[in-house]
């Protein structure tokens, strides 16, 4: 039955719905035909010519009206209608190229902000490996310590552990972040690349294009596999793509390795940001990382891992497995495990690279770019009301030749889809040409490759259709709750001109205006609320001095120095540096404050000091050299630096913290007290005062010092504090370092403000980019407000002409239009201070120092939002006072 | 003329159909026959009959043709294909049952 009735209505349908124009000239012609036989009929009943043809008329109807009728009968018509509403919001648009344009423009901007934002939720956090199968199953690992919030890194044999007991993971691979120098023929520089479990490749499913991946077996032993694995990148820049590659060796940290594969385009490892060029299997460890071979000590912590769970494990589940397995390595591990557990993280929670960094503020931007989105929107809708207006007479014929209200709103809904399918497509265009702009936002530092890409796959592109819905929603039915009010008659017997605005449609421009200022207010006080913390964190004392010190390294490690020709190095070095014109003092450090090196961690004891069991045993330290607080410039609050004679030989000495003297000695001066430190006794010589050493954003904790030759490192950071400029610093140094070394290289040399702007750099991000939403935010509230003054002064020239005429000087005018544009200011600022008050908490962990209500932040905003007003309301005034009265009155 | 009220337009897809199902004939003469059959009491406008033709040649249940008409003009030519036939069977049936139940509640005498 089915079959049968499409076997008949299909032909029909097709034909109607490819030739519309066809079908309807075959209507026209049968209704002409209708017409002729009526009028002969009429004719040979007795008619005249001209009565017949007035009578045929009669009873037919009106031809448009059954043309209308039979488009409809034929079903086809939601298409046809489509397809008709579509070419006539063409043409409409085309007929006013700068409103279209000016429209377009605004969605595109707004449609566009949200894509890009949300391609890089999608890159950074979300997918941020493409290469990688089954990231959504991918989860971060790393160690949790009890009563602390964040991440601390896992030791190798707890990762073994792991992997062997954890039933619910597919796989568990390590990815740590490394460096090395590399030298190709003439040029040598730092290369990033990443120390990995073997299983590496295989678990990602990543198959080398060139050579092979990791065997099982890769990854133990003590720098018993020099093997690598190396970038697409690095072998068609360094090696130009040389096909014979496999096989051959290259010195990384000046250990030759084999290269035994090169991975596919396209691959840029796991770590979110920066782009890998190498990977070396973690039995190679000792030669890039300081600190001996750790692949059996369950104390050394120092990698990164992520797990795949398998396929319906919920991370719930996985994280209770997780911390049973860490539950039971605490028990039979105290030494090394008590207080610590293992903790998983969403890829988009990652706390151990860019992801978690830039979480927070991408966060942010979400919001922003939705409310400079609404503001677009609401720009938009006040642009087709103006238009609406104007096309008010259209609208009223329409209704009265036969259009039905549906209609009407399907063509209205159509033109809002026009515009805004043309802004999302503009939008995404832009999204793609920003896809990389992230970089650009955070500081260069050399030897490293920033990736921070924006994704634009399908579920990007999805949103960005969702959003263009709900855009065509909203300015296609902005206009058409005007067309609700239209009146059939009225427009018909006065023209069209003489319509002045209904009170409702002033009113709903009105709110529209209320709200951009409103929603750009918002984002001003966010703005200036991050411009004022940035100012903070950048000024706040670290407890050291940033200035007049830099800091830089030389590549012992990567030179192949033993342990006695590297202290010897350092001692000769130092010498060296001492005497040098502007050098005030300077000394060697494992670690510099606030960079991305993880200090060197041990469980302590002291004399008299039971801990509580929840308590973490374990405290960060730093190995530093005499003369180390001068340099940074750390008060020592009591006893004395470390010295020259406090070498290997010399009984063991610390310096502890203000934070540490307090919570282990009561508040009493620990001087000539005992510390245990890696299980041996060591003497407190002094107190220092308390300094920030992994983040700004970090509140005091216990911290102690050990001389570096009691507890040495090969390759530490070197401080200088000068009072050379940081080029004649450098380039002294380089002629130091390599008149007793020419083969030694110098690492990039920066100062510590640089080392606090870099560990801030996260916040440059979110002012940087909520500042440039916000300032487009306000343009767009700005160019509305502009918009609906103009229009109100060219309504009421009439008016504004009588009170001319009346005596009213042109000052007074000036004043009538700004006063009713601030009036509108004022309203949105209002609503924007009580929705800012409640939204601006949701800066948390951005804002540093600075009440999410300051009230001078609200008060430079309101004052960035009367000048924009006043600045928008002038031109329209200024015209609102050259009415010339004798014009208007004529008219 | 009007808009046919609601009773008719209603059954004015039957009465194509009856019409039709007796001969071929163009959309002048559809109208003609039909003011003939219903002594124009129904009032259908010549205008709606249209919109009716091509909702039920969409349908599947009628089949349009040009030809020569008898004074060698072209016209279209409206005839019953055999979804129409069954159609208007059941429409028909329909109809009979719900006027005779109709008629028989009109002609309950007052008490």
């Amino acid at each position: 039955m089915d079959i049968e009735r499409w076997l008949y209505s299909l032909p029909v349908r097709v034909r109607s719905f490819f030739h519309p124009d066809q079908v309807d000239q075959e209507l026209k012609e049968e209704l002409r035909e209708h017409l002729a036989q009526q009028i002969q009929e009429n004719v040979a009943r007795g008619m005249s010519e001209q009565q017949a043809r007035h009578s045929a008329l009669r009873s037919l109807g009106g031809v448009t009206q059954i043309e209308q009728q039979c488009r409809d009968a034929r079903g086809a018509s939601f298409l046809e209608d489509f397809i008709q509403d579509l070419r006539y919001g063409f043409r409409q648009l085309g007929r006013s190229p700068g409103f279209s344009t000016l429209a377009i423009l605004c969605l595109a901007l707004g449609i566009g902000a949200n894509a890009a934002v949300f391609s890089w939720v999608e890159g950074i956090l979300f997918r941020p490996y493409p290469a990688v199968a089954h990231q959504e199953r991918l989860f971060a690992l790393a160690g949790t310590a009890r009563g602390e919030t964040g991440a601390t890194e896992l030791s190798w044999p707890d990762f073994l552990d792991l992997r062997r007991g954890c039933t619910l993971c597919e796989d568990s691979f390590v990815s740590k972040i490394t460096g090395s120098t590399l030298s190709i023929g003439e040029r040598a520089e730092t290369a990033r690349g990443s120390i990995v479990s073997a299983n590496y490749f295989d678990a990602i499913g990543v198959h080398p294009i060139l050579g092979r991946g990791f065997e099982p077996d890769e990854d133990a032993g003590s720098d018993s596999h020099p093997v690598v694995v190396i970038s697409y990148q690095l072998w068609r820049d360094r090696f130009k793509g040389d096909p014979e590659i496999i096989g051959k060796m290259q010195r990384f940290n000046s250990v030759p390795h084999t290269i035994i594969g090169v991975a596919p385009p396209g691959f840029y490892g796991t770590f979110v940001g920066w782009a890998m060029q190498f990977w070396v299997p973690a039995s190679m460890e000792e030669t890039f990382e300081s600190g001996g071979y750790k692949l059996e000590d369950r104390g050394a912590r120092w990698i990164e891992a992520y797990v795949r769970l398998k396929p319906g494990v919920s991370h719930a589940q996985a994280q209770q497995e997780i911390s049973a397995i860490a539950g039971r390595l605490e028990t039979n591990y105290p030494a090394t495990n008590r207080g610590r557990s293992i903790g998983l993280w969403p890829l988009w929670q990652t706390p151990f690279n860019n992801a978690g960094t830039l979480l927070p503020t991408l966060e942010v931007m979400v919001a922003v770019v939705a409310f400079v989105l609404l503001i677009a929107c609401a720009n938009v809708g006040n642009l087709l009301l103006v238009r609406s207006f104007a096309r008010h007479h259209e609208m009223s014929i329409r209704l009265a030749i036969g259009a039905s209200r549906v209609r009407l709103l399907k063509q209205l809904l159509t033109e809002g889809l026009i515009l805004s399918a043309l802004g999302t497509a503009g939008g995404l265009l832009a999204a793609y040409w920003c896809r990389h702009a992230l970089v650009l936002l955070l500081p260069a530092r050399s030897g490293v490759t920033m990736y921070l890409p924006g994704q634009i796959d399908a579920r990007v592109m999805l949103w960005s259709a969702g959003i263009c819905l709900i855009v065509t929603l909203m300015v296609g039915l902005i206009p058409a709750l005007q067309a609700r009010h239209l009146d059939l008659a009225g427009p018909l017997k006065t023209e069209s001109s003489g319509v002045v605005g209904a009170r409702g449609r002033a009113w709903m421009r009105s709110g529209l205006v209320v709200l951009q200022v409103c929603l750009s207010f918002i984002l001003l006080v966010g703005a200036a609320l991050l411009l004022e913390s940035l100012d903070r964190i950048r000024t706040a004392s670290p407890g050291f001095s940033t200035t007049s010190v830099v800091t830089t390294g030389v590549s012992l490690v990567a030179a192949g120095y033993d342990v006695p020709r590297a202290r010897i190095f350092q001692n000769e070095l130092m010498d060296r540096l001492r005497a040098l014109p502007g050098v005030e003092s300077a000394a060697f450090a494992r670690v510099t404050p606030l960079g991305y090196g993880t200090y060197s961690s041990t469980p302590i004891a002291v004399d008299g000091y039971q801990p509580p069991l929840e308590e973490r045993p374990a405290i960060d330290y730093n190995q530093v050299t005499p003369g180390y607080f001068a340099t940074l410039g750390i008060p020592l609050l009591s006893g004395r630096e470390f010295a020259r004679t406090d070498d290997e030989s010399a009984p063991l000495v610390a310096i502890v913290n203000r934070t540490m003297m307090t919570h282990y000695w009561g508040g009493q001066d620990p001087i000539g007290r005992r510390l245990q430190v890696k299980g041996r006794w060591a003497q407190v010589v002094g107190v220092a005062a308390d300094s920030k050493y992994e983040s700004m954003r970090e509140t005091p904790r216990p911290f102690f010092y050990v001389p570096l030759r009691q507890d040495f490192v090969r390759a530490p950071v070197l401080h200088i504090r000068t009072s050379q400029p940081l080029p004649s610093m450098r380039a002294a140094l380089v002629r130091e370092v390599h008149a007793l070394d020419p083969n030694l290289a110098l690492y990039e040399m920066i100062t510590l403000q640089e080392q606090v702007n870099r560990s801030t750099s996260p916040q440059l991000v979110a002012v940087t980019s909520v500042s440039i939403l916000g300032g487009l935010a306000l343009l767009l509230a700005g160019v509305g407000l502009y918009g609906v003054m103009s229009y109100t002064v060219a309504q009421s020239t009439r008016e504004l002409g009588l009170r001319m005429a009346l005596g009213a000087g042109a000052a007074n005018l000036l004043r009538l239009v700004i006063s009713r544009g601030l009036r509108l200011t004022a309203a949105g600022v209002i609503f924007g201070c009580i929705a800012a008050l409640a939204l601006t908490r949701l800066l948390g962990k951005l804002l540093y120092n600075v009440s999410p209500n300051d009230p001078w932040v609200f008060g430079l905003a309101l004052a960035v939002m009367a000048m924009t007003a006043i600045s928008a309301c002038l031109l329209p005034a200024w015209r609102a006072a050259r009415t010339d009265p004798a014009r208007v009155l004529r008219n | 003329m009007s808009k046919p009220s609601d009773l008719v337009q209603g059954t004015l897809d039957m009465l194509i159909l009856k019409i039709l199902a007796l001969q071929s004939l163009n959309g002048w003469a559809i109208s003609q026959r039909l003011k003939q059959v219903s002594s124009e009491v129904l009032g259908v406008s010549d205008g709606s009959l249209y919109p009716a033709l091509h909702k039920l040649e969409h349908r599947g249940w009628i089949r349009a043709q040009w030809k020569s008409s008898e004074n060698n003009r072209r016209a279209k030519f409206y005839s019953l294909t055999r979804l129409g036939r069954k159609q208007l069977e059941n429409e028909t049936a329909n109809w009979n049952r719900v006027s005779a139940a109709i008629s028989g509640i009109v002609s309950l005498k007052e008490a």
